[in-house]
């Protein structure tokens, strides 16, 4: 009955050794899929230019890729991923769309004449939950847009890795 | 009868005011119960991330709009993953978590019946 019980005993912390042996291995910094296949939420959005409101899905509708492009004059990321959305916007069948994201009109009027303008049109997200609809965490951050459906989420700045990924997949 | 005025117009100020006491209540019980996405370790509710006040603003937009508790956790976690409510739901990737306290109960339960109360008799 004793040596039932020590190797009872034996196996438990056994298992619990490899559950919290395995547990320090993982990171423990949450990294969500970006690989998704979401539709487009039904939502309404102004541009920044005119102030006219507009349904978000119109935007989408043409056949082409659209890249959402979350950014925002305050934030350093953006001003860094700024040359690959320039490049970006060069290349054939696909169009950017900014999300100013909690920001003021001349400032980011500002950023894009210092560092030129991507950005096929430009919406509004004065307080943030514009982006919280859409799913995302912060700025700067992108959607990749096939067919009114997200197929790619990119969180952080563009960097020429993604650049290239951006391009091979809207070949 | 004025004193009854008088009462009836406090009773109804009190009332108003409990009424939106309630809907801060329910505000503050979902972002206590939703992780903050990039300040990890800390509820909606607790930090002051521009994700979580947007966040916070985006649930109080939606209580506004009439949808319940469930609903707006449900449209996080289509948005988020589970991973945003701190109080998960069964399903393959949490049931061990579920059932382990439940089995160790009855394993405990039995070892504890076999040893003393079949010991007994």
């Amino acid at each position: 009955m004793k040596n039932k019980f020590s190797i009872l005993l034996i196996v438990f912390f056994t298992f619990i050794f490899i559950i919290f042996y395995k547990g320090l291995n993982n990171s423990n910094i949450y990294v969500p899929s970006t690989q998704v296949e979401k539709d487009v939420p039904d939502l309404k959005v102004k541009l920044l230019r005119s102030q006219n409101e507009i349904e978000l899905k119109s935007l989408f509708e043409g056949n082409e890729f659209y890249l959402i492009n979350i950014w925002s004059s305050w934030c350093g990321p953006c001003r860094e991923e700024h040359p690959i959305l320039m490049n970006l916007k060069n290349q054939k069948n696909i169009k950017i769309i900014g999300l100013n994201y909690k920001d003021n009109k001349a400032n980011a009027e500002k950023f894009l004449r210092e560092l030129g303008n991507p950005y096929y049109e430009i919406l509004e997200d004065n307080n943030g939950s514009k982006s919280i609809e859409l799913g995302a965490y912060g700025v700067p951050e992108s959607f990749l847009i096939h067919q009114n459906k997200i197929i790619r989420k990119y969180i952080g700045p563009l960097n020429q890795n993604l650049f290239t990924e951006i391009n091979s997949l809207i070949k | 009868m004025k004193y009854f005025k008088y009462l009836f117009i406090i009773f109804f100020i009190m009332s108003s005011i409990s009424i939106k006491a309630e809907s801060n209540d329910l505000s503050y019980q979902i972002t206590k119960n939703l992780r903050c996405l990039i300040c990890q370790g800390q509820s909606v509710y607790d930090s002051d991330s521009e994700f979580a006040i947007s966040l916070k603003l985006v649930v109080n937009e939606k209580l506004n709009e009439g949808l319940s508790e469930t609903e707006i956790y449900d449209f996080l976690k289509d948005k988020y993953g589970q991973w945003i409510l701190y109080d998960p739901g069964l399903n393959k990737n949490t049931y061990l978590l579920w059932l382990l306290p439940l089995l160790l109960f009855v394993i405990g339960g039995a070892i504890i019946f076999k040893k003393f109360i079949i010991k007994k008799n």
